[in-house]
């Protein structure tokens, strides 16, 4: 396919709620319209980050163009734009909707519609996509696709009467999404002799290619040799190589044109010279403005992270480059803590965004990290008149030097079935929400909507609600502002040292129960050692909390038997490396997940 | 050139019956299968005749699974192989495992015929209740006749092996298991702590301890059926009580778990800790030989297959395939220096004596300062190690937590 008839060119995503099926479905489309046969196909394609692929380039697969032959006989251009499902991702979410002519919703047979469906769904029409539901897993048990229809008409009041029914995991009706995609989503638009102007959605580096900016092309043409100018970061470069997406697989081409979706390589090396959501545009013939999809994202969550081994600091440095080259969102600096060496405060949308981060750091770059509680920012009107931002709870001032603090306030809404209504009101009540009412949008379900501290959801409160709701509940939130509180800074001290890693800023309410179960949790992660040690929490001078993690009594292998040497080595071999993954505060060694332990203070 | 020592150890893998705690290789198995399985054994053993030629034999250890369930035919067989193929040291220290329950005075004397010349004896408790606990077919009283039968068969040099820390055993019913082991007068007493390994019906009582919180009414079943655990200092005490008992009566403790009478430290056992050449023979056995570690397929079919002969013992010399017996190896592991440095430290602090750095500057040619100084340093001054002229040796508290202290010496 040299030369592409524009209106043979479908560009759409897969919105859905997690768990929904949307990897699956992708799946099944990359392998119905046959680039990739049974036996070549690995499951969930898209969501695999590790495919090594031509040329060691390893891909992560933001986009997969497959060919279609329809049932009228012609060949369409299938580009399949993956987006982030979580609530954290809406900006990123927002950038690839807009490489997009239509979305796929798919929506559980069982579950129907949830906040994060509503929420994508809505970004989707706000981007003026054609929204075309589906219902998957209609194979389960308890799948009522009829009842799933009527909500999403009701909720949703998109038209749901010809929705197909599938299983994304059986295959079955697959086909007539295919078709409906052929039908139901509009060819793109867009002159390809008009001035270029192309949208990042996406980028990853080569240490062969540079920087690989993946694009959607608006208006004009880009092929080797144009000279292509970013709008908002000012950087120019050549245009080396252009191309389309396989499956896991960079195909070069001739040139892309308005309506195609693909890739632009420019030898450049400069991570930050390529923001996801910038336009391009041709140097010598540029466009009059650039597209909507810029914004400079904040971060919202804040957390230290330390490469276990203080020798991979300029490790951490590069992958945090690397990675902040296609996540715009992601912002880091340098900092030094007493106890963990040198590092970075870390920037995140939230904590999925984090998580999702620490993992490719781990997985994708081979480095071993240690975290530390996240934070939010929490504003400081000292008494000297300066406000300042706190991201990181070691500096904030004395209490003499502050007047007033402020913290971040989410307005949340969460879709529940009524039965768990209570259990959900009692959840928001202890995390300090404030109830701002709630609707019925069908018999059984309501949406509650809660005004909420940022701090308060940071950590677990997506776990405890569905664990609360057995899994019924869901939640979406967006920003609401800040709000005077009563804050202090929780210190932990282990064997009288304070660990400054561990501090973090509290309600003054909460911070008994919260430094009780900090010290709780500690003396669980901290194995016993030769001496005793003391774990207290304390706010200022007052220790509020104490646990005492007791001396070891007893570390034998008694037998040895029939010489087998090798079994009591692989023993304390085990023992060797748990040690190693300690960090030594004082004469005390502390286990690296001991400093996530904040995290999950509210499990029990 | 001078020979080199080898120890041999031989594995029985059969048993009357699996024990409560115990994780060995064993399983009970039918007359038929055993016979098979010494057959198996002995084509082992005569197809290393080659390859151990230049060494000397200066113990050997066979143990089990309970070895005293084969005939005495059995045994016999075993060690005309041995003799055929090593050679064996006049003085070599040759033990065979033994449970009360199993032993007949036609045994004894086939055993005493065959070469051996010590005892291991299982008696574990010498309180029924306790035995019972441990899942042992024999009671005290069996264990005395079994005992009373050695001696009078001529055996002289006896170990007696017990445990302790079983559930719901107190001081007091240690100390009488104590005494009433002393009061025999053998020549060498195991003591080993219970560890309740995994895959045992202990671990499932005892493995996790949020199993046993699960419900209350399973927890008070357990209490009457199953009695708690000793817990650490518990333990503890009995593990210092044991020494201090021992010592009393004329029982020099030599090694974490083992006590004797002068003279009579098990040699076989004192091989394993000083890093000594040894080749295990038969199911799962271990071995050390060259610096490299390696130990038999523990897959009885396996076993079998490799060894197996439908013919008379006299054909299977030319069955053995040198090749077929490699294939038995398995976690084949060459020893780099760093290894056996590591292996030298954390066995042979084990010992009561510890270690000897001329030992150390000795094996390795360089000095134990420069390889473990610093490690050295920090364990002593935690209070851990002390250093005593050229030796180094686990003090109390480093012997509660010798573990740690090993780690120390890992790379």
């Amino acid at each position: 396919m040299s030369v592409i008839d524009q209106k043979k060119i479908r560009n759409f995503c897969i919105i859905a709620h997690i768990d929904h099926g949307k990897s699956t479905l992708a799946d099944r489309i990359i392998e119905m319209t046959g680039l990739l046969t049974s036996r070549e196909m690995q499951s969930q394609v898209l969501d695999n980050m590790d495919l090594e692929r031509e040329r060691g380039i390893t891909i992560k697969a933001q986009a997969v163009r497959t060919i279609y032959k329809a049932d009228d006989g012609e060949e369409y251009m299938f580009n399949l734009i993956d987006t982030p499902g979580h609530v954290d991702f809406n900006y990123e979410v927002s950038r690839s909707l807009a490489a997009c002519d239509g979305a796929i919703l798919v929506v559980d047979a069982a579950q129907g519609v949830e906040a994060q469906t509503l929420a994508n769904v809505y970004l989707a029409l706000d981007h003026d996509l054609d929204v075309m539901p589906v219902i998957n897993k209609i194979d389960l048990p308890s799948a009522d696709p009829e009842r799933v229809k009527e909500e999403i008409e009701d909720v949703i009041g998109i038209d749901a009467e010809d929705a197909p029914l599938i299983s994304a995991k059986t295959g079955q009706n697959v086909h007539e999404v295919l078709e409906q995609i052929v039908k139901k989503i509009p060819a793109p638009e867009g002159d390809p002799e008009a001035p270029l102007k192309a949208l990042i959605f996406d980028s990853v580096y080569d240490s062969y290619k540079g920087v690989i900016v993946f694009c959607r092309i608006k208006e004009g043409t880009v092929k080797k040799g144009t000279p292509m100018l970013m709008m908002a970061t000012g950087a120019q470069a050549d245009v080396v190589e252009v191309g389309t997406f396989g499956a896991g697989q960079f195909i070069p081409c001739d040139e892309l044109s308005a309506g195609m979706v693909g890739y632009i390589t420019a030898s450049l090396k400069n991570v930050h010279e390529t923001r996801v959501g910038d336009t391009i545009t041709n140097a010598e013939r540029p466009c009059d403005e650039p597209l909507p999809g810029y914004k400079k994202v904040n971060p919202m969550v804040y957390c230290g992270m330390y490469p276990s081994d203080g020798a991979k600091y300029p490790d951490l440095r590069d992958a945090l480059e690397k990675l902040q080259l296609n996540d715009a969102a992601l912002q880091f600096e340098p900092e030094t803590s007493a106890a963990l060496g040198f590092g970075f405060r870390c920037g995140f949308l939230g904590l999925l965004h984090l998580e999702i981060i620490q993992e490719r750091l781990e997985r994708e770059y081979g480095l071993d990290l240690v975290t530390t509680a996240p934070s939010v920012i929490y504003k400081v009107h000292k008494t000297n008149g300066e406000i300042m931002d706190l991201t990181n709870p070691t500096n904030m001032p004395d209490p003499s030097e502050i007047e007033y603090m402020e913290e971040p306030m989410v307005k949340a809404e969460i879709m529940v079935t009524s039965e768990y209504i209570g259990a959900i009101m009692d959840l928001c009540q202890e995390r300090r929400g404030i109830y701002q009412g709630m609707e019925y949008i069908e018999e059984k379900r309501a949406v509650l909507h809660y005004h909420l501290p940022l701090n308060e959801i940071i950590y677990d409160f997506f776990d405890a609600l569905k664990s609360r709701s057995r899994g019924y509940a869901s939640f979406d939130y967006e920003m609401l502002g800040y709000q005077r509180s009563e804050l202090v800074k929780l210190d932990i001290l282990i064997n009288k040292e304070e660990v400054d890693a561990l501090s973090f800023i509290v309600f003054e309410g909460s911070a008994y129960e919260r430094g009780r179960k900090m010290c709780e949790k500690l003396k669980a992660e901290i194995p016993r050692q030769l001496f005793e040690i003391p774990i207290q929490a304390a706010i200022g001078s007052k220790i509020i909390a104490r646990e005492t993690v007791k001396a070891m009594r007893k570390d034998v292998l008694a037998k040895c038997y029939g010489g087998d040497i090798s079994r009591k080595k692989k023993l304390l071999e085990k023992q060797k490396e748990g040690k190693k993954r300690m960090r030594q505060v004082g004469n005390v060694e502390i286990p690296q997940k001991a400093f996530m332990s904040v995290l999950k203070l509210d499990d029990d | 050139m001078r020979d080199r020592d080898l120890e041999l150890y031989v594995h029985i893998p059969f048993c009357a019956r699996k024990c409560a705690y115990c994780d060995f290789l064993s399983a009970p198995a039918d007359e038929e299968t055993r016979k098979a399985y010494v057959r198996a054994l002995a084509a082992e053993i005569r197809g290393k005749k080659e390859e151990y030629k230049e060494y000397r034999v200066s113990t050997v250890f066979v143990g089990g699974g309970t070895p005293s369930i084969l005939d005495g035919d059995d045994t016999a067989r075993i060690f005309a192989s041995l003799y055929e193929s090593f050679r064996i040291r006049d003085n070599a220290e040759i033990t065979m495992e033994v449970n009360p329950g199993t032993v007949t005075v036609e045994k004894l004397a086939a055993w005493k015929k065959a070469g051996i010349n010590r005892l291991s004896i299982g008696l574990q408790s010498a309180d029924d209740r306790e035995l019972r606990l441990l899942g042992r077919i024999h009671t005290y009283k069996d264990f005395l006749e079994t005992y009373e039968q050695a001696r009078r068969a001529g055996f002289q040099n006896i170990n007696i092996d017990l445990i302790s820390a079983i559930p719901g055993q107190t001081l007091q019913s240690w100390e009488t298991t104590l005494a009433k082991t002393a009061d025999l007068e053998p020549q060498h007493i195991s003591a080993y702590s219970l560890i309740v390994e995994e895959g045992t019906p202990f671990y499932d009582r005892y493995g996790q301890k949020e199993n046993e919180e699960s419900s209350g009414l399973l927890k008070r079943k357990q209490t009457e059926a199953w009695p708690p655990l000793p817990n650490e200092d518990e333990e503890r005490w009995i593990y210092k009580r044991t020494k201090s008992f021992l010592e009393e009566r004329g029982y020099h403790q030599y090694e974490i778990s083992n006590y004797a009478r002068p003279g009579y430290e098990c040699r076989h056992n004192l091989g394993y800790w000083d890093r000594k050449e040894y080749l295990g023979l038969g199911l799962g056995a271990s071995s050390l030989v060259n610096n490299r570690r390696f130990h038999n397929t523990a897959d009885m079919d396996k076993y079998m297959k490799a060894f197996r002969t439908e013919r008379s013992d006299t054909d299977i010399d030319k069955n053995i395939d040198k090749n077929i017996d490699k294939d038995i190896y398995e976690d084949v592991e060459e020893l780099s220096l760093q290894d056996c440095m590591e292996e030298f430290m954390f066995l042979g602090l084990r010992k009561t004596d510890g270690i000897s750095r001329t030992d150390f500057s000795d094996a390795f040619h360089s000095d134990i300062n420069e390889i473990y100084g610093s490690q050295l340093k920090k364990l002593e001054k935690e209070g851990l190690l002390f250093l005593k002229d050229d030796r180094i040796l686990l003090t109390e508290r480093g012997t509660d937590v010798s573990n740690m202290v090993f780690v120390e010496f890992m790379f």
